[in-house]
């Protein structure tokens, strides 16, 4: 099984909007929201089928037993995420802020600290023909990366015998998930904006795929609300030597689709045929 | 005050309500928290005057006193380090920096040495003094940067703080400390369910705030459908409008290109100051 990932460096350049797309085009039989901060696939993707739910546990958390502490303060010194608070002459742990790394418990000379499982997100699994693997990171939490790597452990180990294609919905940024997001895919296409915004974000997100060995291709979405910056993100791609996939105009209605709950591909206009051309042109580096 | 600006969604115009809200300040501390990628500069333009390196701790074994006793490899939760042939092998893109190595080693074996994950810049633009951090790519975690950058913010004058996208712990450290969140939020299913996260955050941290509709059109407006379901107050409402997103993809300031948004932004500003004196 192959598999497309698609990312933006930018947020909100459309990336969920084209993920659906090709994922209606290829008649995808997996596939999988990594935006797992804010995902939002689910919400074009109608399933017959309720998802499995599951819980997500992180990293297992500090947690300090108020009748064997001694008030010593040792763990409040030695913890390097400022996650021991003083409280009225108490420590705690606020657990938004421990990592888990567990220093704390090993070095607590009265034994008063325990590390405790702790839910951080929540997995979900449709499953009928398809595959559709996403899930939710609970508020505030870190530990993205490691929710991002379960998601695509989950498409992978639940999909359907001979399917050729996945297609994986990213998060924007550079960071954490992103990264794992990146590990283990055939080709990432960069769905990018002609902002200067969009262009410096473009370069980081092909700095990042470049440097965990991801190959990229770009189209640009928008193209024609800046004409001049298509044009030099385009001369940037041919400097780099990225492969160009095509652009995709403006159009009102990929937000009366996406408000529909629709892909963008159930309706005829001018958006959805440039993005069939970037789908057929997309599939030519990947197979 | 400290007004922070986030939006769960990416794209919806946090950066384009954060620098004109700066702006609009007169003077003011412009803080772009978004690591990954910082965009608030490219409005501002600064003139640079200080740049500085942030580094977190690594691990540095000591081979010659390492007995592979596997103390350090038993220790970390984050499997950032192994023994690989009789010597401890330290993974660094995989460590949390927590120190647990060095500190718990029989041997003292492991010392920690600096390694830098990004940098972090300030400078004028007339007025607003701007901050930015900017994460190195392969890195994974840039809270260092966005802890640094907010330790410096400015306590003589109002500061406007650029959020990164999503919910999780980036954005609780960089919202912490402000008097006023505004949420930004686009008119679609995505903007709606986003933001939907975003409010249950500032819930959470008990922090005063209203919405900025941005990209409105005429017609459905999830967004706005979610602010009336719980009365979440709108403070603002920009419009849709080709020549906005035109001078903003150009990155210019749209208030000092526009008396009409100039307007609309200095009455969102008195709507926010209201409220954090009430």
């Amino acid at each position: 099984m192959k598999q497309l990932l698609i990312l933006s460096g930018k947020g909100g350049t459309g990336k969920t909007t084209v993920a659906s797309a090709f994922i209606e085009l290829a008649n995808a039989k997996a596939f999988a929201d990594c935006d797992v901060d804010a995902p939002n696939l689910h919400l074009l993707m109608s399933q017959d089928t309720k998802p499995l739910k599951k819980d997500f546990y992180g990293m297992d958390k500090a947690n300090i037993d108020q009748d064997k502490c001694s008030g010593c303060g040792v763990c409040y010194e030695n913890c390097r995420f400022d996650a021991i608070l003083q409280e009225e002459g108490r420590f705690i742990v606020d657990e938004f802020a421990c990592e888990g790394c567990a220093l704390c418990y090993e070095i607590c000379p009265e034994k008063a600290i325990t590390m405790v499982p702790c839910v951080i997100g929540d997995l979900e699994l449709y499953k009928d023909d398809k595959v559709f693997s996403s899930a939710k990171l609970r508020m505030g939490n870190g530990n993205s990366g490691l929710l991002v790597s379960e998601v695509k452990k989950q498409m992978k180990e639940n999909k359907i015998d001979q399917t050729k294609l996945a297609i994986i919905d990213g998060s924007p940024g550079i960071g954490c998930p992103v990264i794992a997001s990146l590990s283990g895919v055939d080709l990432v296409l960069i769905v990018t904006e002609p902002s200067l915004s969009g262009m410096s974000d473009l370069k980081r997100i092909v700095q990042t795929s470049k440097k965990l060995q991801a190959k990229p291709v770009i189209c640009i979405n928008k193209y024609d609300t800046n004409e001049e910056i298509t044009e030099r993100i385009k001369v940037y791609c041919q400097e780099e030597e990225l492969a160009f996939v095509g652009l995709i105009p403006y159009d009102m209605h990929v937000i009366q689709a996406v408000n529909q709950g629709k892909s963008i591909v159930e309706i005829d206009c001018k958006a959805s045929a440039a993005i069939k051309e970037v789908f057929e042109n997309t599939i030519k580096h990947i197979f | 005050m400290k007004i922070a600006i986030l939006s769960g969604k990416g794209g919806t115009g946090k950066t384009l309500v954060s620098v004109n809200l700066a702006k609009a300040l007169g003077t003011a501390h412009y803080i772009d928290c978004d690591i990954e990628e910082p965009n608030g500069h490219l409005f501002f333009k600064p003139l640079i005057d200080s740049k500085h390196e942030i580094s977190v701790k690594k691990p540095l074994v000591d081979h010659d006193k390492c007995t592979a006793c596997r103390k350090c490899v038993e220790v970390c939760r984050f499997n950032a380090l192994a023994l690989i042939g009789g010597k401890i092998k330290v993974f660094d893109d995989i460590c949390h920096s927590c120190g647990a190595c060095s500190i718990l080693c029989p041997e003292k074996a492991i010392t920690e040495i600096d390694k830098v994950i990004g940098y972090v810049q300030e400078g004028m633009a007339d007025n607003v003094k701007a901050s930015s951090g900017f994460m190195n790519v392969g890195v994974a975690n840039g809270i260092p940067l966005i802890k640094s950058l907010l330790k410096n913010a400015s306590k003589d004058h109002d500061v406007v703080i650029d959020c990164p996208p999503g919910s999780a712990c980036s954005v609780m450290e960089s919202i912490q400390d402000a008097d006023y969140c505004v949420l930004v939020a686009e008119p679609s299913i995505f903007g709606a369910h986003n933001l939907e996260m975003v409010y249950d955050l500032v819930k959470l941290f008990n922090k005063k705030h209203g919405v900025v509709l941005n990209k409105s059109l005429t017609g459905d407006n999830p967004s706005a459908d979610l602010c009336h379901k719980h009365q979440i107050p709108i403070i603002g409402n920009i419009p849709f409008e080709q020549r906005i997103a035109e001078m903003n993809s150009n990155g210019d300031i749209i208030i000092d290109k526009d008396d009409h948004y100039k307007q609309l932004f200095y009455e969102i500003l008195l709507k926010i100051k209201e409220e954090v004196q009430s």
